[in-house]
């Protein structure tokens, strides 16, 4: 099952799969000619004594030689096309589904296995798919024909290579599971060992400041000592296989010397066919060597291909639709809240982070979220966006259930500035054209500006095309969030979202920016989210949301909510005594 | 520097060399036996014929087989088992090494390379490593075995046949080298691109709250196809490359075979060789040539394995930070904390701190404010040596910074961090991160006076709930909640604070800054906050601006200045409308 959906990956490349074998094959059978014409050289020449026609046949044998090696040099090339395309398209695949999984599912399958799966597991599959195609004809080929010829000899004796073979079979297969599940346990522990090192990388402030990094350098080893102890065990197994199948074949051939030696003493057989008969099943034991040599990559193979396969049969939780049926209404509220209840865990014991939360925005509304750590502001945020889909009730954006909308047309109505400001290893300007991938010179510009990034922008030597680190390393946090905002702005949203959006930012910038967006939301009807904890960025707001664990205690203007919520007048009381 | 990889290899293998001593000796002796044995096979064809009824010497002469059979298999096996041992240990070492490495890089190497890259050479490099250990070196052994026993059993049959296959043998092995040499390159190429691609597979993945936000999936599949797409031009290439080796060392081998073998006819016509003879030179030079073969088709392993190695060795090499190991502990433990004339920036051609000077008095509390990019994490990096300076110096109580060991000087300071780092462990690890040994009792304590108790107890698990990578299933105030606490916890001489509270709602900052405010009796404090109660609270405010200290002061006696902090202060109570 999970093969074949693997295996739906090689399509592309079916003429190259059917060649290379194909002339693998051809080379085969040059292989098994080439000694017959010399056995036919060798009795026809030196019995008619004619120099002339061995060298003529050996020319012919020179030639057959030179088409081999032809035949072998096609096998290869399509072999590496095939391959390695297939790993590509194979990679490609993987991304896109893992970058279409909710957070939720990539919380689950786990950050470094995921990054394992796209790059290390395909790359295993890649080179199963190469050894595959070089050698999987001759094998059975060889094997085959080894059998045939070993039945035109003598029927009975060959019952001895007849057994032997389901014999070798048994223990490959025998091997092969095994193997198969201590290199899933390898494999695991690998993906443990990942997350230990991806810790260390993204925590390595934390850890030098707490100078933990000897008890870290033990957590890692007692993690590769685990990796190992795997390795070695998996190595024992698999390392039976080659002398294990050795022997039966071995075993054979002393049975064939035996029964053989009985044979020829009854006058059924010449001992020169017993000699033939050990001949072939050398021939047969080398054929089957190479597949039991590819046993071991392909039983890894077969644990990438259960990693892989599980992406790609992981449903995106979160399922866009095709196209939008309904037209959004001018006149509908920007944002609506029906009876919304939201759990991040599949919990069956009425326990929400959101409980009913009823609540409509209109068009154009600077709308203030405020509430403790966990009150659910955020996760109200991520519903607007649908990263995750409600229990029950309904979100609404212009009119329309968020379900019914593709997720690209949804989420290009918002810009988003999270609470982290995650930039990427590219220019500033590129990081803010992340928001409007063919916005002007002018707009990036702009947008910059109005998100007060502008200044320290233009302090950089390279100024727009100045090259930000990975994970915007070489700016400060304010920087960040400054280029995070411009990123929002530049695709001019008709829903804006400021997740706590200010809280790296100094006062004077804090306050020039939320200028900036007033007069922007003046000019074209924007509606704005500021989810904050100070009263004093949202106070203004046309109407303010008070979270408090999951729930919506109250709505409206501040001066509203300081006479009717006992909440918002407790947050108040405290901030601004 | 040429081979380095190679030899250092070699070295590290070194440490194991009874296990590759064993090694040796198991392949010799299996391979030995099993090469006599097919002696045997011919003795025991011969006593066929002459047996009239008398099975007992075939009897005695297969007894003899079957030992050799079964005892070249058990030392075959053996052989591999240790390769295996040898390798996996070998690249255990590597690892650690590796891990270790990582502890004394400056913090600007993490900051300026891919995570991705670096765990690339953790997996990828290191796994392809240990397969080439692995597989292609107990393949090269029991080649270079076999070839030197054939050879020893050639020459005690006919020299002059041996004289023959030693001719072919340097031909072929030169065609494999050359090949080899030419794969080499684009090897270096594929490992490189791998390196770019499993880097934007890590930056993508793990950002995936943005790339989701922004609707970005399409054009990072795009991206991800571009380098995948680079990866398919130079894999496809490097993998024929090393797929040319085997077809060709086979033509070569085919050609002395049909040269033998015309040229032994020829012979025989003028009676100078026996037909038998050229039966023997044919079967000689095909199993004399067979290992060579195998040697070539392990060299794609060992070139991706020797490319690995380059990598592995290359982030070893990489300079460390200057380790001083003068005195281990503090003097005094008070707390002054003098700057002079310390000089700072991260790039060279753009100076960020210049002659800064400051003298911090014991139990002192100092906000550090200032526009963004003034440089105000700067400083913590500098006093944490997480950077060195440039010029100038550091003292604490005294002593430069610089002559003491990273790990006391930071163990008296207790740091909570602008970006909250949690890793997967127990939330009750998690606070003991910097104190291990503490007791449950210390850890509830810390995490009332952090405000974390409530929440923590509230978690399913309460103090055992495990947290996934990067606090995953916790908000971004509790994760900062659980980072104070660790600081709680630590109880040091000096406390700095990068925008702790930031994220954490007004009514839980007020509770933490009291308990803060009874943790900083007596000890020096840095805070870096853009908090009025913070500053207000402070003994001196430290202004900041473009890495100068331009004011400095208490809050009222700032005001009372007029200047660039009275400026900063103000615009928090600009106009809102």
């Amino acid at each position: 099952m999970r093969l074949s959906v693997i295996l739906g990956y090689l399509k592309p490349y079916t003429k190259h799969c059917i060649m290379a074998p194909l002339f693998k094959f051809i080379e085969a059978v040059l292989e098994l000619f080439l000694p017959l014409v010399m056995a036919n050289v060798i009795d026809k020449g030196a019995a008619r004594g004619d120099a002339g026609y061995v060298l003529g046949m050996g020319a012919v044998m020179l030639l057959i030689v030179t088409v081999g090696l032809g035949c072998s040099l096609v096998c290869q090339y399509m072999a590496s096309v095939a391959s390695q395309g297939f790993g590509t398209v194979l990679r490609n695949a993987v991304f896109e589904r893992i970058n279409r999984l909710s957070h939720a599912q990539i919380d689950r399958l786990g950050i470094p296995s995921l990054i394992n799966r796209v790059t290390g597991d395909t790359q295993q599959l890649q080179y199963a798919v190469a050894m595959l195609l070089r050698l999987v004809v001759r094998a059975p080929f060889l094997c085959i024909g080894g059998i045939i010829m070993a039945l035109t000899i003598d029927p009975g004796l060959s019952l001895v290579v007849i057994a032997a073979i389901p014999l070798f079979l048994i223990v490959i297969i025998l091997v092969m599971r095994l193997t198969v599940r201590l290199h899933r346990t390898v494999q695991n522990r690998l993906d443990k060992l990942t997350l230990i090192l991806r810790e260390n990388l993204s925590g390595v402030r934390v850890i030098r400041a707490f100078t933990r990094t000897k008890q870290e350098q033990k957590r890692f080893s007692a993690s590769v000592d685990q990796h190992t102890q795997a390795s070695l065990g998996a190595g024992v197994l698999s390392a039976l296989l080659n002398p294990a199948t050795q022997l039966i074949m071995n075993a054979a051939i002393v049975a064939i010397v035996w029964f053989g030696g009985i044979r020829v003493n009854a006058g059924g057989m010449s001992t020169g066919e017993v000699i033939a008969f050990i001949n072939y099943v050398n021939m047969i034991l080398l054929a089957l060597m190479v597949v039991s040599n590819l046993v071991i990559t392909f039983t890894k193979a077969y644990t990438s291909a259960g990693r892989v396969a599980e992406v790609l049969a992981t449903q995106p939780a979160v399922s866009d639709s095709q196209h939008l049926v309904e037209n959004p209404s001018s006149k509908a509220p920007a944002v609506a809240f029906s009876h919304v209840y939201f759990s991040y865990n599949d919990n069956q014991n009425d326990q929400y982070d959101l409980t009913d939360i009823i609540a409509v925005i209109p068009k154009g509304a600077t709308v203030g979220v405020i509430g403790g750590t966990g009150a659910g502001k955020s996760t109200l945020m991520n519903l607007i966006m649908r990263f995750f889909d409600v229990q029950s009730g309904e979100v609404q954006v212009d009119g329309i259930n968020v379900t019914h909308y593709p997720l690209e047309t949804l989420r290009s109505k918002i810009g988003l500035v999270p609470q982290k400001s995650e930039l990427f290893s590219a220019t500033i300007a590129q990081n803010i054209r992340w928001g409007k991938p063919d916005a002007s010179d002018q707009e990036v510009r702009n947008a910059a500006a109005a998100a007060q990034a502008l200044e320290f922008i233009e302090r950089q030597p390279d100024g727009f095309d100045a090259m930000v680190e990975r994970g915007g390393a070489n700016l400060s946090g304010g920087q960040k969030q400054r280029l995070s905002i411009a990123r929002a702005l530049v695709r001019r949203p008709e829903i804006l979202i400021l997740d706590d959006a200010s809280s790296a930012l100094d006062y004077a910038t804090d306050a020039a920016l939320r200028r900036s967006i007033r007069a922007m939301s003046k000019a074209r009807e924007i509606t704005i989210f500021m989810v904050s904890q100070r009263v004093g960025t949202i106070q203004h707001a046309d109407m303010i949301l008070v979270m408090d664990d999951g729930y919506l205690k109250g709505v409206g203007t501040h001066q509203q909510l300081l006479a009717s919520c006992e909440v918002y007048r407790e947050i108040c009381s405290v901030q601004l005594s | 520097m040429k081979n380095s990889g190679f030899t250092r290899l070699l070295r590290s293998l070194a440490k194991y060399r009874l296990l590759i001593i064993g090694m040796l000796l198991s392949s010799a002796v299996g391979n030995t036996m099993l090469l006599l044995a097919p002696r045997h096979i011919a003795k025991a064809i011969d006593l066929i014929a002459p047996l009239n009824g008398d099975y007992s010497l075939l009897l005695q002469e297969l007894v003899i087989l079957g030992a050799l059979y079964v005892s070249g298999g058990i030392f075959t096996w053996l052989s591999m088992v240790l390769a295996n041992s040898a390798a996996n240990r070998t690249v255990r070492d590597l690892r650690n090494q590796l891990f270790e490495k990582l502890a004394r890089l400056p913090l600007g190497y993490f900051d300026n390379n891919p995570r991705g890259d670096m765990i690339s050479r953790f997996t990828n490099d290191i796994n392809a490593i240990s397969d080439g250990l692995n597989q292609g070196v107990i393949q090269l052994v029991s080649g270079i075995i076999t070839v030197v026993l054939s050879l020893v059993f050639m020459l005690t049959l006919n020299p002059y046949v041996t004289l023959v296959a030693v001719f072919v043998m340097p031909i072929s092995f030169l065609i494999g080298f050359s090949i080899t040499k030419y794969g080499k390159s684009k090897f270096k190429e594929q490992s490189r691109v791998l390196g770019q691609l499993n880097g934007y597979a890590e930056e993508t993945i793990s950002s995936h709250h943005t790339v989701k936000a922004f609707g970005y999936e399409k054009a990072a599949d795009t991206r991800f196809g571009e380098i995948n797409r680079q990866l398919y031009e130079c894999g496809y290439r490097a993998q024929f490359a090393s797929a040319l080796v085997n077809p060709s060392t086979r033509f070569v081998n085919n050609i002395a075979y049909v040269l033998v073998g015309v040229l032994g006819i020829i012979a025989v016509l003028r009676n100078t060789l026996t037909v038998g003879g050229v039966a023997g030179f044919l079967t000689y030079t095909a199993q004399f040539s067979k290992p060579f073969n195998e040697i070539t088709a392990v060299t794609m392993q060992l070139q991706l394995a020797m490319a690995s190695a380059r990598r592995v060795f290359g982030l070893l090499d990489e300079e460390e930070l200057r380790q001083s190991t003068v005195s281990e502990n503090l003097p005094g433990g008070l707390g002054l904390v003098e700057f002079k004339d310390v000089c700072f920036s991260y790039q060279p051609e753009t100076p960020l701190i210049k002659n800064l000077n400051l003298s911090v008095r014991p139990g002192e509390t100092i906000a550090i404010v200032g526009p963004t990019g003034a440089g105000k994490t700067t400083l913590v990096n500098l006093l944490m040596r997480f950077y060195e300076i440039d010029s100038g110096s550091i003292l604490i109580d005294g002593e430069d910074i610089t002559s003491l060991t990273r790990e006391s000087l930071r163990r008296s300071f207790g740091m909570v961090l602008q970006d909250t780092w949690l890793f997967s462990g127990t939330v009750r690890d998690n606070i003991a991160y910097g104190k291990p040994k503490a007791t449950d009792i210390e850890i509830e304590q810390a995490a009332r006076a952090a405000h974390a108790h409530s929440f923590i107890r509230r978690l399913p698990d309460g103090y055992n709930t495990p947290i996934t990578e990067d606090g995953g299933n916790l908000s971004q105030g509790q994760k900062q909640l659980l980072t104070i606490a660790r600081a709680m916890l630590l109880d040091p001489p000096m406390l700095i604070l990068d925008e702790a509270t930031s994220s954490v709602d007004i009514v839980t900052e007020i509770r933490i800054q009291r308990a803060f405010r009874k943790l900083m009796q007596g000890k020096t404090t840095f805070i870096i906050a853009h908090r009025l109660s913070t500053i207000r609270d402070a003994d001196r405010i430290l202004v900041l601006n473009q890495g100068d200290v331009v004011e400095q002061g208490s809050h009222s006696e700032l005001l009372g200045l007029g200047g660039f902090y009275s400026r900063l202060y103000q615009s928090q109570f600009a106009p809102s409308e």
